[in-house]
């Protein structure tokens, strides 16, 4: 009889505790999944330094430069605290990746979140307990974001609309709505520049002791236990894989799929929503028209190369800030323009994919996507390899 | 069965065709010769590699070893397309017609010639087919609008479109009425006149030994028989249905020897055994309308009553509401009119959920689309409708050990063959996850259970054990409704059938004597009220 | 304060039908062209970054080459090149459409500034002003037609324009009466009946993406060429805008170009409205458009018809 294996991965947490015989072996099979995570970041990285070499900057000096603005002489604390918001909007995304739902309007979500935390907090803080008016904060953030993806949500549960357009039109009414606020009811009256008032030094997030890091990053650290406690062993975390696997067998199997649907959106948006508050309250302190980091963008790959794994993707994430911290400085250096990374950031996708095919063709079942999002499921199962 | 008019040298030749997958050897050393004027039937249970051997010839596989001739030349047929231009056309089992286009677009898709379409080309020449044929097609009516047969019609027209001398039919009586297979075998004897070399799979026998000239069966891949023309033609039906059964099977001839399919004709009611007078009604379904989806028709004004212990059948041409039919039921599809009742409470707004915990099941016909979730164990699909409950959810935490334990119960009570509860189910084989279904939904004290084309491509031995358990839960106090296309199977197992026309249910017929002819009648839309007039 | 005379002058409706349909070109190409690839079952998210793609080199054309012809060339060379990327990775590897079609998005995104910045942040150098081909006779009606202070009329539009209608019909008669048309339609709605009927569907799909890339980067050309300059994010989103309307359109061309001349107008209201002395802050314009979107899905949810086969790979034998 042909020998099956497990697929140890987000998909099959029950498939861990037993002993089944695998093709190559557990230990073969951990440096295969590590060789699929790493390399794609390589070939970025090379096919980046050629791009580099191609516009006259010397590539080893570039990536020295990020590892100096990133780690070396106190820099880790910066790749630290942008690790906030990078972990919140990874949880954000990947809950509703995991339905196979694409929420693309993130970076709108973010933003609105943002807008409406600068206006309020200074208010706030000033009036109420710091401890009360932070969390409040935090909760209006999120409500924000999710708020922001209900008309995508409900769309897509009654009318099957496509959420890629929703989410991404929503995303872009929110970054103009988020201006309008910036300049209109939460200026900041004391300054002729479009921000909103400066949150005092000691009324924003503390720190952790001995350190510059917010205890935002702790928030987002919590948050991704939290949410992979949740998607793994919770019901409802198995009606979310159930849904992106096959939604004709959720429904089959009773679960109410409109709802379902919603609440995933929701929780993604809340999640995107307290990255924007830890960001605000954590970091900057206010907000300008024009600031759009677009943390989502660069962060996409990384949840895909995590397969969906929240614990997965804490170490690709903390790569990532290494490398967007140093790499602003190194940019800087340079005389580039810091887009360089959305770059990179393209071609680990790429690569990813190429290498995911690659990988395919060698053995079956393995995948970055949870297989909701790879529709091409199918193929690879029954592309043979002539004997 | 008609002499065959050419007997030199065959059209198509099969030499030694050998064809691997991982894992199984679908074909082994297979030798066919198609003569043109003749059908050469194919025959084997489901899983025989039957339809490994038809992929090859229409270019959709390519075999790893073995010759192909045709015309005594050896030839390589490379793709579909390749297959076209040899001339070996294939009407496959499910339609290959764009829904959305009409039979026009249909037949022009694929002539490359010239740039601009040529529709009135198109149109003369469909006319011609049409009459070679003996039927009707209207050439602007969408395929999706076309009742199963006429879109079989169109499809053999496809199939000869560019001229094909061979024509490959994969299981075509499988979507039709009886009074359609007989037109299938009067089309097909016009073609075999105009020398078509036709070939035809099938798994039912006595389909084999009406329609087909000569006769090949496989087993597990192997060529184990062959019956010529002269010894179908002189020898009685009943020793060629025991000399077939017994290649087929071998040893194990008699244990499977009660198949309806297999045997030399239809078989009427022979285990009927109907439930005691005066039981209750434990699903009623009262003038429900229900909408359709896509190419399938939904239900009109249905109205019918199982009764406790009882075994219902449906049935019907594919399409006609069946879906609808058994959606409404589960709960999946919400009725635009009418009540579903429970042992007489309205549940027609009541969750599937909710439905399944006062005893009513479904097991679907979409296994692998609907009934598992592939990537996930073998274990939890047995219990995905019971997510969230105990003893394997506790405060909506995974209890692992009491799933695991309770699977592993399960597996050995189906007779599931997999390496463990842990593997993904989409790596078991069409009968184990159909097995894997019905444990799923018999288990936890099922009552009234919807069965939805329960055997439909499983081989002979699961097929059998499949309508035990389905007798077993109507001996055991329970009811089903077995909803199928298989006319041969509603009759081996049902009480009493259904049929569904057109989304209408047009009538009921005890099973016994004659119900295969009444049954015909109602399908092809002769209401009983009509006929009573 | 509006004076009601002011909003009934020629000069208004002429200018706003005038410059919208200009505006509305660039879009419509990107449209048209999405059109033909949704029509063979690809979806093309990367959109966004091929017509930034060509807008750049689009720009560097008609820099260096003095030519707007040349810029549209470049352009679409460098869209054909950014959809070999969706060739290769997802027509015949199969790999997931979305996930590389953002991936060229960001990449087209992120070069294209890098490349901007690194040679002509300094020089920001300007492209002249779009000649304007009027049409004989037609230039001759009164309002519409004649150049009325130095703005341009509805029938004297740059050439680009009216081949790009011409294309919009031309497509639409491919559509509806050619074996191209029909095969794209069948690769989209069941790709296995095209491969039973003999037609590669690689093929098909594969030139249908190259297509959409070419028709992509043209959009582009022309969108650098109309601003006068490059910019990074240049797009602004017009990339999903054309997807948004190739999917309301029902792959419809004629839909496509009045959903682009529409979205055109409500692009260019903010200069008639400047016209006219009505001061909005340009974010609620800039909002405009996505909203009007946001209401027609809300709208027409139920409406919007996509290919069965959309976004799946084909393999044959699959089953």
């Amino acid at each position: 009889m042909t020998t099956t294996r497990t697929i140890v991965g987000p998909e099959a947490p029950l498939a861990a505790d037993l002993h089944l015989p695998t093709k190559y072996g557990r230990a073969e099979h951990v440096l295969d999944i590590l060789i699929r995570s790493i390399v794609p970041i390589l070939l970025a990285l090379v096919a980046g330094g050629l791009l580099l070499l191609a516009l006259g900057h010397n590539p080893l000096i570039f990536y020295r430069d990020i590892w100096r603005g990133g780690v070396e002489s106190g820099s880790w604390q910066d790749s630290a605290i942008r690790m906030a918001p990078f972990l919140l909007i990874a949880a954000g995304l990947t809950v509703i990746f995991r339905a196979n739902i694409w929420n693309l309007g993130y970076n709108g979500q973010f933003l609105l979140a943002a807008a409406l935390v600068s206006g309020y907090a200074p208010a706030l803080v000033g009036d109420l307990p710091l401890w009360f008016a932070t969390v409040l904060l935090f909760l209006l953030a999120g409500a924000t974001a999710a708020l922001w993806t209900l008309v995508p949500a409900v769309l897509k549960a009654r009318y099957g609309t496509n959420e890629i357009i929703t989410t991404l039109m929503m995303s872009f009414i929110a970054i103009d709505l988020a201006s309008i606020l910036i300049k209109g009811p939460f200026h900041d009256p004391t300054t002729p520049l479009p921000q909103t008032e400066v949150i005092p030094l000691e009324k924003m997030l503390p720190s952790i002791p001995g350190t510059r890091i917010h205890v935002g990053v702790l928030v987002a650290f919590a948050a991704v236990l939290v949410v992979h406690f949740v998607l793994t062993r919770t019901s409802w975390g198995l009606r979310i894989q159930i849904l992106g696997a096959n939604p004709r067998a959720a429904r089959h199997v009773g679960i109410k799929l409109p709802r379902l649907i919603i609440v995933a959106f929701l929780t993604s948006g809340f999640l995107i929503g307290l990255a924007a508050a830890a960001d605000i309250l954590g970091l900057w302190g206010y907000i300008r028209t024009g600031w759009n980091p677009a943390y989502g963008d660069t962060i996409i790959p990384f949840v895909f190369l995590a397969r969906l794994n929240m614990l997965a993707v804490v170490p690709f994430i903390a790569f990532f800030s290494i490398l967007s911290t140093g790499g602003d400085l190194a940019a800087q250096q340079a005389g580039l323009p810091t887009d360089f990374l959305l770059v990179l950031v393209g071609l680990i996708l790429l690569f990813m994919t190429v290498i995911e095919y690659l990988g395919r063709r060698r053995e079956l079942g393995e995948s970055y996507l949870s297989p909701g999002l790879r529709q091409a499921l199918r193929a690879p199962i029954l592309r043979r390899r002539e004997a | 069965m008609n002499a065959p008019n050419d007997t030199g040298v065959p059209i198509v030749q099969l030499v030694g065709i050998t064809k691997r997958f991982p894992g199984v050897l679908a074909n082994d050393r297979i030798d066919l010769a198609l003569h043109g004027g003749e059908v050469h039937c194919l025959l084997g249970e489901n899983g025989a590699g039957k339809s490994t051997l038809i992929g090859i010839l229409s270019g959709l596989l390519r075999p790893d070893a073995g010759t192909i001739l045709i015309d005594g030349v050896e030839t390589t047929i490379a793709s579909p397309r390749a297959a076209l231009e040899i001339g070996v056309g294939t009407v496959p089992q499910h339609s290959a017609l764009i829904p959305a286009l009409t039979v026009l677009q249909n037949l022009m898709l694929g002539d490359n010639r010239r740039l601009r379409l040529d529709a009135t080309g198109a149109r003369q020449r469909l006319g011609e087919l049409a009459d070679l044929l003996g039927v009707e097609v209207d050439p602007d009516t969408k395929a999706i609008d076309l009742s199963l047969g006429n879109q079989q019609q169109v499809e053999i027209i496809k199939a000869l479109w560019r001229g094909s001398r061979v024509l490959i039919l994969d299981e075509p009586t499988s979507m039709l009425t009886p009074q359609g297979v007989e037109e299938l075998g009067k089309v097909l004897a016009r073609l075999k006149e105009r020398g078509h070399a036709i070939i035809f799979i099938t798994h039912k026998l006595h389909e084999a030994l009406s329609l087909g000239d000569r006769i090949s069966i496989l087993r597990q891949g192997r060529l184990v028989g062959a019956i010529e023309p002269d010894s179908l033609r002189s020898a009685s039906a009943e020793d060629l249905r025991a000399e077939i059964v017994r290649t087929m099977f071998g040893e194990a001839a008699r244990a499977v020897s009660d198949a309806p399919e297999l045997q030399e004709e239809v078989v009427e009611g022979l285990h009927v055994e109907p439930p005691a007078v005066g039981a209750d009604t434990v699903l009623e379904l009262q003038h429900v309308t229900a909408p359709g989806e896509g190419a399938e028709l939904g239900i009109d004004d249905v109205s019918l009553e199982l009764k406790e212990g009882e075994i219902l059948g449906v049935a019907g041409v594919d399409g006609n509401g069946q879906r609808s039919l058994a959606e409404v039921i589960a709960g999946q599809r919400t009725p635009a009119r009418g009540d579903v009742l429970l042992y007489g409470a309205r549940v027609t707004r009541l969750p599937v959920a909710s439905r399944q915990k006062l005893g009513l099941r479904y097991v679907t016909d979409d296994r692998i689309g609907e009934g598992i979730v592939g990537p996930l164990p073998v274990g939890l699909n047995l219990f995905l409708k019971r997510i969230g409950q105990r003893p394997f959810w506790r405060h909506g935490r995974l209890q692992r050990a009491a799933v695991n334990r309770r699977a592993a119960e399960l597996v050995r009570e189906f007779d599931v063959r997999t390496p463990s509860v842990s593997t993904r189910a989409a790596t078991l084989s069409g009968g184990n996850i159909q097995k894997v279904l019905l444990a799923r939904e018999l288990s936890f004290d099922p009552k009234v259970v919807v069965f939805h084309k329960p055997t439909y491509g499983l081989d002979v031995r699961t097929t059998g054990t499949v309508r035990e358990l389905i007798r077993g839960l109507a001996g055991g106090g329970g009811s089903a409704l077995v909803v199928s296309t298989d006319l041969d199977e509603l009759l081996e197992v049902c009480d009493r059938i259904a049929v569904l026309s057109r989304g209408r249910l047009v009538g009921v017929v005890g099973n016994g004597q004659g119900a295969a002819e009444e049954v015909g009648r109602l399908m092809l839309g002769e209401s009983d009220a009509e006929r009573a007039a | 304060m509006i004076l009601a005379s002011q909003v009934w002058t020629q000069l208004f409706w002429t200018t706003l039908l005038s410059g919208g349909l200009v505006a509305g070109t660039p879009l419509m190409f990107t449209a048209l062209g999405e059109t033909i690839s949704e029509r063979a079952g690809v979806l093309n998210i990367g959109l966004e970054g091929m017509m930034l793609l060509g807008a750049y080199f689009g720009f560097l054309g008609t820099y260096y080459g003095h030519s707007v012809w040349l810029g549209y060339l470049c352009g679409m060379a460098a869209g054909i090149g950014a959809s070999l990327v969706m060739v290769v990775l997802c027509v015949w590897l199969g790999l997931d459409q979305i996930v590389v079609g953002i991936a060229i998005t960001l990449a087209g995104e992120g070069v294209t500034s890098v490349l901007y910045q690194t040679h002509f942040s300094t020089s920001q150098p300007l492209l002249g002003a779009v000649p304007r081909d009027p049409i004989p006779l037609l230039d001759q009606i009164p309002i519409l037609g004649k150049a009325v202070n130095g703005e341009f009329p509805l029938f004297s539009q740059p050439l680009i324009v009216y081949l790009g209608l011409a294309f919009a019909v031309l497509l639409t008669w491919i559509y509806r009466s050619t074996n191209v048309g029909l095969n794209l339609r069948a690769a989209g709605e069941k790709p296995e009946a095209l491969d039973a009927a003999g037609v590669s569907v690689m093929a098909t799909r594969s030139y249908a993406a190259m297509a959409t890339g070419a028709l992509a980067g043209i959009g582009g050309a022309l969108l650098v060429i109309l601003t006068g300059t490059f910019q990074p994010f240049l797009t602004q989103g017009q990339g999903f805008i054309a997807i948004v309307i190739a999917m309301l359109a029902r792959g419809n061309p004629l839909g496509v170009v009045a959903g682009s001349f529409l979205f055109g107008i409500s692009l260019s209201l903010n200069d008639e409205l400047q016209l006219i002395g009505v001061n909005l802050s340009p974010e609620v314009l800039h909002m405009l458009p996505f909203v009007l979107i946001i209401v027609a899905l809300v709208l027409f949810a139920r409406r919007a018809y996509l290919p069965p086969a959309l976004a799946l790979p084909y393999v044959r034998g699959a089953r």
